[in-house]
């Protein structure tokens, strides 16, 4: 459980954290979405203490973290891969964090395996490509066996057999009932994923809500349908409430329905559909709708 | 202050024991002793200070015995300067890196995250390597008088430890390697910059000593014998027993 109340982060001239209230609850996969400079690394750093808030406070398991009895055991973090000695090998770094923690030896070796970096564990990590140099900070994360984990843009450099992995781990131990928030600007990497989302912009809560909810409530519902009968159903879906539109190519949608309803009017009224299919609105889609007016450094097009 | 829910995953089997108390100095010692030892420049300049040190004390002795002793010739000052003039430079360089590494590579943050404490990590950092440091420049230090004086012996004009003041000497000149290796930790904690307090250590043992003789006599001669010096046998100072057999 992490929980934020209040936090706000000023760097001189530049807010960017501003007054961040929410709560990340356990057994669950959250989100953290926001655009390339929203304040997500920040917030992650004051949760670790790393940085300190201007205003506000954040807590761990109902403690700020430097008040926590076992941090490794409590919270796990991934923010910065490259935060490691390239010169030391990967058993040794796993080893000298397990040691300031009483961790055991053996549990260094269980990471290990556990992220599958068994044949390089001997290597130094200067060498590492940058999903080796993922996978070793996973292995650190997870060294306590924390009920919190924390992972900031973790499949950056990954291939996507990688990108697999860390999600199906991701979802793993928010089954086992741990706490996990994980921040990410690829929005198509949380719409597989997350369960629950924070959104941010420009350092402000944008949404906190479920995954289903955002992106219902983001765009309405929609359905691709092709039929003979274009103007019979437009006149009948608007009847219900929806709009029927024909984009450039010529594929017909239906807005403000979902595609169950529009299949039952097309029925009713005699209407024949050569097909219809529920045109969901991609997490991709809704963010860019919800984030349009919070991007910070949006690019200039000059008409 | 919020509810506290217990966490939904108590059944969970957990794959590390509870800790038995706060992660504190103990784990911190184990874990900079693993730092340590598990990164190239550590092993190179503590073998750069071994053969600086062992070199000098050959070079120095041997030279004695081939053009004879100067009037100012001292038996266990020839065994030691090598490791009291270079040997406190060199663990310069690993006082500042120890810990400007951590800033550098960015090992800071992790070492952060995981012991929060920073006091409890910085001074682990520093006993780890003050004790490291002490051992080996004891080791050398010994290895210097006994080569230096076997050299010397050939023309009896060597030395013992059983000699007034020559234990002492030894004792002191890995002592004074490993105080400034601390200073050299200190100034690359508050630097944070690999370069910048190395830079800044070389100025403090190079180049204050001899600026300090600008200045008006009698505020050098009370100035010097605060000043970190490579010289300290030189002076009649109570600094100059530091070397002197």
């Amino acid at each position: 459980m992490i929980e934020a109340q209040g936090l706000t982060k000023r760097y001189a001239d530049k807010l960017a954290v501003d007054d961040l209230s929410f709560t990340v609850r356990p057994g669950r996969v959250t989100g953290f979405l926001g655009p390339n400079g929203a304040g997500k690394s920040t917030t992650m750093r004051m949760i670790l203490g790393l940085d300190r808030p201007t205003a506000g406070s954040v807590t761990v398991n109902g403690k700020p973290f430097a008040g926590l009895f076992s941090p490794m055991r409590e919270v796990g973090a991934l923010l910065d891969a490259k935060a490691v000695h390239g010169g030391r090998s990967a058993y040794r770094h796993l080893l000298c964090l397990a040691q300031s923690n009483g961790i055991p030896r053996k549990r260094v070796d269980e990471v290990i395996g556990i992220v599958g970096l068994e044949d390089v564990a001997g290597k130094r990590s200067k060498g590492f490509s940058l999903g080796m140099s993922q996978r070793l900070g996973m292995a650190a994360a997870l060294l306590g066996d924390p009920d919190v984990l924390m992972f900031d843009e973790p499949v950056n450099g990954l291939d996507p057999e990688g990108i697999r992995w860390i999600r199906l781990l991701m979802r793993s131990l928010a089954a086992e009932g741990r706490t996990v928030f994980v921040s990410s600007h690829l929005m198509s990497e949380m719409e597989h994923t997350a369960d629950h989302l924070i959104v941010i912009g420009r350092g402000r809560l944008i949404a906190d809500c479920p995954m289903a909810e955002f992106i219902a409530g983001a765009g309405a519902e929609a359905a691709m349908v092709k039929t003979p009968d274009a103007q019979r159903l437009a006149d009948v879906v608007s009847a219900a409430g929806g709009t029927l539109e024909r984009d450039s190519g010529g594929e017909l949608t239906v807005r403000g329905l979902p595609a169950e309803r529009v299949a039952d009017l097309a029925l009713a009224h005699g209407i024949a559909l050569h097909y219809l299919a529920p045109a969901r609105v991609s997490l991709e889609e809704a963010f860019m709708e919800l984030t349009a007016d919070s991007i910070e450094y949006q690019a200039k097009t000059k008409g | 202050m919020t509810t506290t829910t217990v966490p939904a995953d108590r059944a969970r089997t957990r794959a590390v024991p509870p800790a038995p108390r706060r992660p504190g100095l103990p784990g911190a010692l184990r874990s900079e002793l693993t730092k340590i030892g598990s990164v190239r420049f550590t092993y190179w300049t503590l073998l750069a200070l071994v053969v600086a040190s062992i070199g000098w004390a050959v070079l120095d002795c041997a030279g004695t015995v081939a053009h004879g002793a100067g009037p100012y010739f001292n038996a266990a000052q020839a065994s030691l300067a090598g490791q009291v003039a270079i040997g406190d430079l060199i663990i310069s360089v690993l006082g500042a890196l120890v810990i400007t590494s951590e800033y550098s590579t960015g090992m800071i943050r992790t070492s952060l995250a995981v012991m929060p404490r920073r006091g409890v990590l910085y001074a682990a950092k520093a006993m780890v390597f003050a004790a490291v440091t002490l051992t080996i420049s004891l080791i050398t230090s010994f290895t210097d008088l006994f080569v230096g004086q076997a050299i010397l012996a050939s023309k009896h004009l060597n030395t013992t430890l059983a000699q007034p003041g020559v234990l002492r000497a030894v004792l002191l000149s890995a002592a004074i390697v490993t105080v400034f290796g601390l200073f050299a930790y200190g100034t690359g904690a508050l630097i944070r910059h690999t370069a910048g307090a190395i830079t800044a250590m070389l100025g403090v043992i190079l180049v204050l000593p001899l600026l300090a003789q600008t200045l008006p006599t009698s505020w050098y001669e009370t100035i010097q014998r605060w000043l970190p010096t490579l010289v300290p046998w030189k002076r009649s100072t109570p600094g100059c027993a530091v070397i002197r057999g």
